[in-house]
C-alpha cells in the first residue's frame, strides 16, 4: 500500500483533533483531542521514517509518546481538581485569567 | 622676594577663614584679628615695594608660581602670581586703604553684634582682590573677580534683616553676573584662539591675530568692567549698593572693587591697543557714563547716593581715559589712586556724619554740621576740594591729565571727548558742593524722628577719624606726589606704555578751562543750596531732576525691558510647552492607553479562544513558508 496515505490519515485525525479542540467544551473530550492530534502526528513521523528508509521517526514517536503519558497524568490531575471544585468540566467556565 | 607674594594674599584669606570659621569665642578679638592680617598684608606690600624701588624698571617684576592647578594636555592653567608695576600700585591701594578701613570699622560698626563676621568679609575682600591684580594669567583672575562679587555681595546684603539691604545684594549679584559671563566669554576666545590665558603669551601675541578676534575679546572684557565698575549699561546696581554699612561702600564701591574694571582694561592695554573698534566702545561708555553718574549725582538727597553717583562719574573718567590708550592709561590708574583715597575719606566722612545723625542720610535734613564735627568737616572738605579739582590737591593733578589726554586724542573725537570731560568736571564740581553746603553749611535742618529721638550730632571716635585724616593726606599730597617729575608716569611706563598724542591745545590752555567750569560749577551750586535755606522737604524740580532722582530711569529701562521682555518670553514659552511639548507627550500617552484599551478586550480568558489565535498563526506562518518555498 502506497505510504503517502497514511500521511493523508495523519492529516485527517490532525484536523479532526484540532477541530475538537476549538470546537468542544468540555475539558475531557478537548483532552482527548488534544491526543488524537499527538497520535497523528506519530503516525506521520512513522509513515516518513517508513518512506526515507531511517528510525529516526520512529525513535521520535516513542518520545511523544512518553511525553504525551506524563501530559496526560498531568492534565488528568488538573481536570479532576477543577471539576471538583467548580462542578463542572467545561473549559469556558475556567476564564478568571483576563482582566 | 618672590615668596613674600603668597604672603600678600594668604594673610587676609587666613584672617577671613579663621573669623568665619572660629564661632563666637572670636567675638571679642575678631576685629583687632582681621585689623591685623589686613596691616600685616600691607606691611609686605610695602616691603616689596621698597624691594622693587631699588631695582631697574625692566627687572621690576616678580613672578611666583604657587602649584599646577589643573594640568591637562594642552590645557595649562596655574595658581600663579605675577608682581609688576601696575599690581603693585594697586597692591598698596588696596591693602592700605583697606587697613585704614578696618581700623575705621571698629569704631563703625562697635554696636553690631555681628562685628567678628563683618571683618571676616572684609578679610575675604581683600584676599580675592589682591588675588585679582597679581593674578598671571586670566583665569586665575577670574578667581578673583569672582571672589570681590561674593565679598561685595555678602558685604551689601551684611543687614540682611533689612528687605532693601537684601534685594540690593541679589541686584548687585545679578547685574555683576551679566559681567562676569562677558569675563568668561573672554578668555574662552582667549584659549581659542592663544591657546593659553596667560598674561604675558596673550598680550605678546596681539601682532599676530586677527582684529575681529581681539575686537571680540575686547568687547567681552569690557562687558565685564561695565559689571564690575558700574559702568552704563550694567551701572543700575551701584546706588542701591549703598545700602550696605558704609565702610564697605568706602572700600569696596568707591575705592577699590568697582575700579578692577579698569585694571582689566590697563591689563589688557595690548588687546585694546589693537582693536581700535574696541577701544572707541571703551570711550563712549567712559564718556556716557561720566555725564550719567554727575546728573544722578546732581539730584539725589541721599549722601552715600550722590557719592556713589559721583563713583560712577569719576570711574567714568578712568575708563575714558583707558579707551583712549597708551596716551590715557597712566592717567586711569593715577587718578584710579587718588580717587581711591578722596572717595574713600568723602565715604568715611559721610559714614561719620551718619554716625552722628542717628544713621540719617537725607541731606536735607543734615545742615550746619560744620560746627558739631570738626575733624569730619575738614577731613570731607578736603575730600571735596580734591575731587572737584581744587589746584594743588590729588584730582587737580590726574583729573586735568585725563581731560588734557581726551583733548589729545586728535581730530573731532578728541574735541568731544575733551569737551564732554569737562562739562563732566563742571557738573562735578556743582554735585560735590551742593552735598557739602547741604551737610555742613546753612541752617539746622534735624528734627526728632518718628520715635521722637532728636540727634544729636557728635564728633565720631578716634578710631574713625584717624582714617579719615590719613586719607585726607592722601587726597591732598598724592597728586602733587605723582605728578611732580612725572614720577608715576615713570614708574609705569613700563608696564603700560606711554605717547603724548597730539593736543590741538596747550596743557596750560586746559587747566585754564578746567578752572573756569569749575568755578561755573562752584558758583552755580552756591547760588541754589548756599545763597538761600534748603527746603526741608524736596522741591518736585524740573523733569530732569526727577528723572535724575529716579536714577535717570535707569531702573525702569531695565523694567520695562528686561523684566518685562522676560515675562513674555517665559509666559510664551510657558505656552508653548502647555501646548506644543505637552501636547505631543500627553498626546501619545493618551493614544498608547486607547490602543491598549481595546488590544486589552482580546484577552478574553477563553483558552478555546487563544487556541484559535494559535492554530491560526501556525497556518499563516506555514504558508508562508509554503509560499515562499513555491516562488
Amino acid at each position: 500500500m502506497n505510504p503517502v496515505n497514511y500521511l493523508y490519515l495523519a492529516a485527517l485525525l490532525f484536523t479532526i483533533g484540532a477541530a475538537g479542540v476549538l470546537i468542544r467544551r468540555n475539558a475531557i473530550v478537548v483532552f482527548m483531542c488534544v491526543e488524537l492530534m499527538l497520535n497523528a502526528c506519530n503516525l506521520a513521523f512513522v509513515t516518513f521514517s517508513r518512506m526515507h528508509g531511517n528510525l529516526d521517526g520512529q525513535i521520535i514517536a516513542f518520545f511523544t509518546m512518553v511525553v504525551a503519558a506524563a501530559e496526560v497524568v498531568v492534565g488528568l490531575a488538573i481536570i479532576v481538581s477543577v471539576f471538583r471544585s467548580r462542578h463542572s468540566a467545561s473549559v469556558d467556565d475556567a476564564s478568571l485569567m483576563k482582566l | 622676594m618672590e615668596n613674600l607674594i603668597a604672603l600678600l594674599v594668604a594673610a587676609p584669606l587666613l584672617g577671613a577663614a579663621v573669623l568665619l570659621c572660629g564661632g563666637r569665642r572670636l567675638d571679642r578679638a575678631g576685629h583687632w584679628v582681621g585689623t591685623l592680617l589686613a596691616a600685616a598684608s600691607f606691611v609686605i606690600g610695602v616691603v616689596l615695594f621698597l624691594d622693587m624701588l631699588g631695582k631697574g624698571a625692566e627687572d621690576r617684576a616678580l613672578h611666583q608660581k604657587l602649584f599646577s592647578w589643573i594640568p591637562v594636555e594642552g590645557f595649562q592653567a596655574d595658581v600663579a602670581f605675577q608682581l609688576d608695576q601696575l599690581s603693585m600700585t594697586f597692591v598698596l591701594l588696596i591693602t592700605g586703604v583697606g587697613t585704614l578701613i578696618h581700623i575705621y570699622s571698629i569704631g563703625y560698626m562697635a554696636h553690631d553684634e555681628r562685628r567678628r563676621r563683618f571683618f571676616g568679609y572684609l578679610n575675604l575682600f581683600l584676599a580675592a582682590m589682591l588675588i585679582l591684580v597679581i593674578a598671571d594669567n586670566y583665569l586665575l583672575l577670574y578667581v578673583g573677580w569672582e571672589g570681590v562679587g561674593l565679598a561685595s555681595y555678602l558685604l551689601i546684603g551684611f543687614w540682611q534683616h533689612k528687605p532693601s539691604a537684601a534685594t540690593a545684594a541679589k541686584k548687585a549679584f545679578l547685574v555683576n553676573r551679566v559681567g562676569d559671563m562677558g569675563l568668561s566669554i573672554a578668555i574662552m576666545l582667549m584659549f581659542t584662539t592663544f591657546g593659553t590665558f596667560a598674561f604675558g603669551p596673550v598680550l605678546g601675541a596681539t601682532g599676530q591675530t586677527s582684529e575681529g578676534k581681539l575686537t571680540a575679546i575686547g568687547l567681552m572684557l569690557l562687558l565685564a568692567a561695565c559689571g564690575k565698575s558700574a559702568q552704563v549699561p550694567l551701572q543700575s546696581w551701584l546706588g542701591d549698593a549703598m545700602e550696605g554699612p558704609t565702610p564697605v561702600s568706602a572700600l569696596i564701591h568707591a575705592a577699590t572693587m568697582v575700579t578692577a574694571g579698569v585694571y582689566l582694561i590697563v591689563r589688557s592695554g595690548a588687546i585694546f591697543n589693537a582693536a581700535p573698534d574696541a577701544q572707541l566702545a571703551v570711550v563712549v561708555v567712559g564718556a556716557v557714563t561720566l555725564l550719567f553718574g554727575a546728573i544722578v549725582g546732581c539730584a539725589k538727597d541721599d549722601i552715600k547716593k550722590a557719592l556713589a553717583g559721583s563713583t560712577m562719574s569719576q570711574i567714568g573718567y578712568m575708563i575714558l581715559a583707558a579707551g583712549l590708550g597708551p596716551i590715557g592709561y597712566v592717567f586711569a590708574i593715577m587718578h584710579l589712586v587718588t580717587h581711591g583715597f578722596f572717595k574713600a575719606g568723602l565715604f568715611l566722612g559721610a559714614g561719620s556724619v551718619m554716625h552722628g545723625m542717628n544713621d540719617e542720610v537725607d541731606m536735607r535734613k543734615f545742615g550746619g554740621l560744620r560746627t558739631y564735627m570738626p575733624v569730619t568737616f575738614i577731613t570731607f572738605g578736603l575730600g571735596y576740594l580734591a575731587i572737584i579739582g581744587f589746584p594743588g590737591l590729588s584730582g587737580f593733578f590726574s583729573k586735568d591729565k585725563i581731560i588734557e589726554a581726551a583733548f589729545a586724542k586728535g581730530g573731532a573725537e578728541g574735541w568731544i571727548l575733551g569737551s564732554v570731560a569737562l562739562l563732566g568736571a563742571a557738573i562735578t564740581a556743582f554735585y560735590m558742593t551742593r552735598v557739602m553746603l547741604l551737610t555742613f553749611f546753612g541752617e539746622k535742618r534735624w528734627q526728632p524722628d518718628a520715635q521722637g529721638n532728636e540727634p544729636h550730632p557728635h564728633e565720631s571716635p578716634k578710631s574713625m577719624t584717624i582714617p579719615m585724616i590719613i586719607l585726607a593726606f592722601g587726597s591732598v599730597f598724592a597728586g602733587g606726589l605723582f605728578s611732580i617729575g612725572d614720577r608715576f608716569l615713570n614708574w609705569l611706563e613700563p608696564v603700560t606704555g606711554h605717547s603724548h598724542g597730539h593736543a590741538p591745545v596747550s596743557a596750560a590752555t586746559v587747566t585754564a578751562a578746567t578752572m573756569v567750569v569749575l568755578v561755573i560749577g562752584v558758583a552755580i551750586a552756591w547760588a541754589m543750596y548756599g545763597r538761600k535755606p534748603v527746603p526741608v522737604v524736596a522741591p518736585r524740580g524740573s523733569l530732569l531732576t526727577r528723572a535724575a532722582r529716579r536714577d535717570l530711569l535707569q531702573d525702569d529701562f531695565n523694567h520695562v525691558v528686561l523684566v518685562r521682555g522676560g515675562e513674555h518670553l517665559t509666559r510664551s514659552l510657558v505656552y508653548v510647552d502647555h501646548t506644543l511639548v505637552d501636547g505631543v507627550v500627553n498626546g501619545t500617552a493618551a493614544s498608547m492607553g486607547g490602543l491598549s484599551g481595546r488590544l486589552r478586550k482580546l484577552q478574553n480568558g477563553y483558552a478555546r479562544s487563544y487556541a484559535v489565535s494559535m492554530f491560526g498563526g501556525t497556518a499563516v506562518v506555514i504558508a508562508a513558508t509554503l509560499l515562499m518555498r513555491a516562488v
